[in-house]
């Protein structure tokens, strides 16, 4: 399994709640999910991560009861939430692109 | 610690942590909850999988704090945490945390007890409505304010810049109320206006107005201060309509005035209010005598939009006129605006100038605390410069570093403003409670407000946070691997540091301390054999005021003379004298001369001003004057006798040219009566140990009779306390003539000591800050020395171990401290002899050049540095340089 980048673990938990309205450790099974659980994530480390989105007001936390009738807390995007996950992605899908072409790339004078 | 956990608590309360702190935990649980029925799921025991997904989730705490790291809210976390760090490490060095602690409380204590007396005197407004538009009309010529009553009433009642003009004057007169037992009490006397203009409400009943006086004795009414009301009359709201005698004369109980004010003089408080027009039946002037200025001060509130040039212009214009209708009565009519609480320039001008002196020297005081705390803390730094640089090399940042040093500074300034606030409050509440004269009501009002607590714990703040950071140089510079690798002894480059600058700082400010502290005992000292012109050894005085006890007109002479024959007869008397006031004691009034060839009376042609006194036949012996020519007066010098004058030699001079041939000459009295001097005194003093040599003039009280009357009562020389014994004689006798009669006693000393008061506090005050400063020296040249020792206790030990002598041990050990002191001495001496000069405001004869002076300085100073080096020195010798080679 893969190590995080740093700084990537926001925009992942942003698009693991952008399918619908997860409580934290529903989060975690969605990215394990969705990148095929090839990413190595602390179950501990989402929580700092989840607690400053809602600070800083991309996602809003509800308290619910859970498909295993647990209560749980829920979390979903904000409106800014969402403009922010579509904003990461392109930077992101920009980053990952010019990365790759570059490490492609054959030395020419090889 | 139960106190701090609540505090902690309340902190956490502040910022919803205790809730947040509970969300958290139940969504983490929620979190483990689920993953273990996933677990579960897969086959596990509840109990196992629940195990397990503890595990994986792993410490719970860890993550909280991230969580609140990442929420920013954890700055209230780490202070508490920075404090608690610091608290522990400041326990473990209770030296340092005392020293630095003491340091700053005195100083702290000795500037809020200054500012706050400063505050009191000169900042806070009078309690009165708007005071920052009241002012006293004083003379233009001279620091006072006192007017005839007719001139106040044309001054009111003409002026067009003032809405009310007040008058006051104080005066002291027999109070019975009917309990028996007489007493003494100063009243003031005030315009009808005087309540309603300055806008207050009585605490009680009411107060007089403007509209009830009808001329002389039209209104008998007080109006009792609140603190005489609860002191003399126990609260008792029954004294509304209660009738009293005020000098035998009945006077109605109108109302009580508001607890904090106390008529709008800072230093006197009244026991009553009596209206002003009452006046001529409590003392012996009229409402109509032009020329009498008996009126003490006038007051007014300038009225909106007029500048004090303008109400200047219009009183000096009033002022004219009234110098042009009454030429023989007016002079010395132009005016001045000035603040009214301390008498105008009159105590402003000496409290401002010594307020300012004392302040700067207390500023002084702070200034050396604060160089005594760097010099602390650098040496702590330098103490602790291998902890620091561990702590640097296992990772700490420097941010860290210094901020765990700030916080100690901090909580070391707070506790050392606190503490000193503590003490300079329990100061100044005695200050503000004591009665220094029992004859006067004299009130120092110096209770801290809000100001005071506010600029103490700025100044504890500001110096404790600025010398914190002396060391922050050297937190930065250090680099862990030298000191690691150097041990403690760090890096051992002798230049001139920081810490050097405020050693010789410190030491110097000290010894300007130190310098002007002898320089006021010294005057002190001097003051006391200062030339009087009378002897205050073995004598009493008693003060009868024959007006309060109903004796006037033709009564007074014959009553004088039974007091003196009665006075003859106590045993232990040695010669009795009567005078209307006698020098430095109260009521000492002025006369103006003219020369016998003046052509006419009008003030322009004044001879001179001198002091006048009404005395006895047998005045000079008792009092111990000597009489360089002439005679005494005799009983023969009365009312049918031609009138006859003693002068001392400074009137001599002013009036005659010389002393020599004075007597058998005559000069005038305003009235035009030609006196015949019979007499020549030696100078003296009259009012004030200060004052430049005025001239006195003494007339026989039998040829102008007057009913304040001061017994002078000496004492056959004998026993040690003969004058105390002869005073309870005096009292005796005194009731048996008449038992109503209020009588003050006192020692002839007594009345010099309410002048000296003055000067007095000054040069306790000066004694207290050069005891401050010679503290202070000695904790820095100790805090130096012991050191400087400490650190060098290893190489001492090499030395003495290879055979140095006692002397070159000490030598290496103190050199450098005592080079230090010896070059802040200096400097203070010299600064201390230049500073002499602020120091003439307010010391008698200030002299920073006296050669004992300076050889006291210099003595002290070096006793100071005995004292400070000792135990350093004692642990230097006695170095054992086996043990400390062991050691390391």
């Amino acid at each position: 399994m893969a190590q995080l980048l740093p700084g990537t673990l926001d925009l992942l938990i942003l698009r693991a709640v952008s399918l619908g309205p997860l409580h934290g450790y529903g989060i975690l099974l969605r990215i394990g999910q969705i990148s095929g659980n090839a990413l190595l994530i602390e179950q501990g480390a989402l929580y700092p991560g989840l607690f400053r989105l809602v600070k800083q007001g991309l996602l809003k936390s509800s308290w619910g009861t859970s498909e295993n009738n647990r209560k749980a807390k829920f979390y979903e995007l904000t409106v800014a939430g969402r403009k922010r996950l579509q904003e990461e992605t392109e930077s992101w899908n920009r980053l990952a692109g010019a990365i790759a072409a570059a490490l492609s790339q054959q030395p020419e004078e090889a | 610690m139960r106190l701090l956990d609540s505090l902690r608590f309340r902190f956490a309360a502040l910022f919803q942590r205790e809730q947040m702190n509970a969300e958290m935990v139940d969504e983490l649980r929620s979190h483990i909850a689920h993953r273990a029925d996933d677990l579960e799921r897969a086959g596990m025991t509840r109990e196992d999988a629940e195990r397990r997904a503890r595990i994986e989730f792993g410490g719970q705490g860890k993550y909280k704090e991230e969580i609140h790291a990442s929420l920013g809210n954890h700055l209230v976390e780490t202070i508490w945490q920075d404090v608690r760090l610091s608290l522990r490490t400041l326990r473990k060095s209770p030296g340092f945390l005392a020293a630095s602690v003491l340091t700053l409380a005195l100083a702290i204590s000795a500037n809020a007890v200054v500012f706050s007396v400063l505050n009191a005197f000169l900042l806070r407004p009078l309690n009165v409505a708007h005071p920052s538009s009241l002012y006293q009309l004083q003379h233009a010529n001279e620091a006072s304010s006192y007017q005839s009553y007719p001139d106040y009433i044309d001054l009111r009642d003409r002026n067009r810049s003032f809405d009310s003009v007040m008058a006051f004057t104080a005066d002291e007169v027999g109070l019975d109320s009917g309990q028996g037992d007489p007493s003494e009490i100063w009243i003031e006397e005030a315009s009808g206006n005087y309540f309603d203009a300055l806008g207050l409400q009585p605490y009680l009943g009411r107060f007089f107005h403007a509209s009830e006086e009808h001329g002389a004795d039209s209104a008998p009414d007080i109006v009792l201060s609140y603190e005489y009301w609860h002191t003399y009359f126990h609260d008792d709201r029954s004294v509304v309509g209660r009738v009293v005698r005020l000098n035998r004369h009945p006077f109605t109980i109108l109302g009580v005035a508001p607890q904090d004010f106390n008529g709008t003089l800072m230093f006197f408080n009244p026991a009553m209010f009596v209206p002003l027009v009452e006046h001529p039946v409590l003392g012996s002037n009229d409402l109509t005598t032009r020329g009498d200025h008996w009126v003490f001060d006038v007051i007014g509130y300038l009225k909106p939009g007029v500048t004090q040039a303008q109400a200047v212009a219009d009183l000096n214009g009033i002022g004219k006129a009234l110098e042009k209708a009454y030429p023989k009565d007016e002079s010395n009519m132009a005016f001045t605006l000035r603040r009214p609480g301390l008498y105008g320039d009159y105590l402003g001008q000496p409290v401002k100038a010594f307020m300012a002196a004392l302040m700067s020297l207390t500023m002084l005081i702070l200034l050396a605390a604060c160089a005594n705390l760097g010099g602390l803390f650098a040496a702590r730094a330098a103490e602790r410069s291998r902890e620091v640089a561990l702590r640097l090399a296992l990772g700490s940042t420097r941010t860290r570093i210094l901020r765990s040093l700030l916080t100690e500074a901090l909580l070391i300034s707070l506790a050392g403003g606190a503490v000193g606030l503590a003490g300079s409050v329990a100061l100044l509440h005695a200050l503000t409670a004591w009665r220094p004269f029992t004859s006067w009501p004299i009130h120092l009002a110096v209770n801290p407000d809000a100001n005071v607590y506010i600029v103490a714990l700025l100044l504890a703040l500001v110096s404790g946070l600025l010398f914190g950071a002396v060391p922050v140089r050297q937190v930065l510079d250090t680099n862990p691997y030298e000191v690691v690798k150097a041990g403690t002894g760090g890096s051992s480059r002798r230049r001139v540091g920081v810490r050097d600058i405020l050693l010789v700082a410190q030491i110097a400010i000290c010894a300007v301390l130190v310098t002007s502290s002898l320089v006021a005992v010294r005057g002190m000292v001097h003051s006391r054999s200062a030339a009087l012109g009378f002897d205050v050894e073995h004598s009493m005085l008693a003060e009868v005021d024959l007006g309060m006890a109903g004796y006037t007109g033709d009564r007074v002479a014959p009553m004088q003379k039974r007091l003196m024959e009665t006075m003859q007869r106590v045993p232990g008397a040695q010669s009795v004298a009567l005078a209307d006031a006698v020098p430095f004691g109260m009521g000492v009034g002025d006369a103006i001369v003219f020369p016998d060839s003046a052509p006419d009376l009008l003030p322009a042609h004044a001879a001179a001003k001198p002091y006048l006194f009404h005395v006895s036949p047998d005045y000079f012996r008792a009092a111990g004057t000597r009489l360089l020519a002439g005679r005494e007066f005799q009983w023969q010098d009365d009312k049918d006798a031609p009138r006859v004058a003693v002068v001392n030699e400074e009137f001599a001079r002013l009036v005659f040219g010389s002393a020599n041939g004075a007597t058998g000459r005559a000069f005038k009295l305003k009235d035009g009566t030609r006196v015949e001097v019979v007499g020549i005194a030696e100078d003296g003093k009259y009012y004030n140990l200060t004052e430049e040599q005025q001239p006195a003039l003494f007339i026989p009280i039998l040829q102008a009779p007057n009913a304040s009357t001061v017994l002078l009562v000496r004492a056959a020389p004998g026993t040690e306390n003969a004058a105390l014994l002869l005073g309870t004689a005096m009292r005796r006798s005194l009731r048996n003539v008449d038992a109503t009669m209020p009588v003050i006693i006192e020692t002839r000393a007594a009345p010099l000591q309410v002048m000296m008061f003055g000067p007095r506090m000054a040069t306790i005050s000066l004694g207290v800050l050069g005891l401050m400063g010679a503290l202070l020296s000695i904790t820095g040249v100790f805090g130096m020395a012991a050191y400087s020792v400490s650190k060098r206790l290893k190489e001492l030990g090499i030395r003495m171990a290879l055979g140095a002598q006692r002397r070159e041990v000490l030598a290496a050990a103190l050199g450098r401290p005592v080079k230090l002191l010896a070059l802040g001495s200096a400097t203070g001496l010299l600064l201390g002899i230049l500073a002499g000069k602020v120091l003439t405001y307010i010391v008698y004869e200030a002299n920073s050049h006296d050669p004992l002076v300076l050889g006291g300085v210099v003595v002290a100073m070096a006793l100071l540095g005995l004292l400070a080096t000792w135990i350093p020195a004692q642990r230097a010798m006695s170095v054992n340089p086996l043990i400390l080679l062991r050691d390391e």
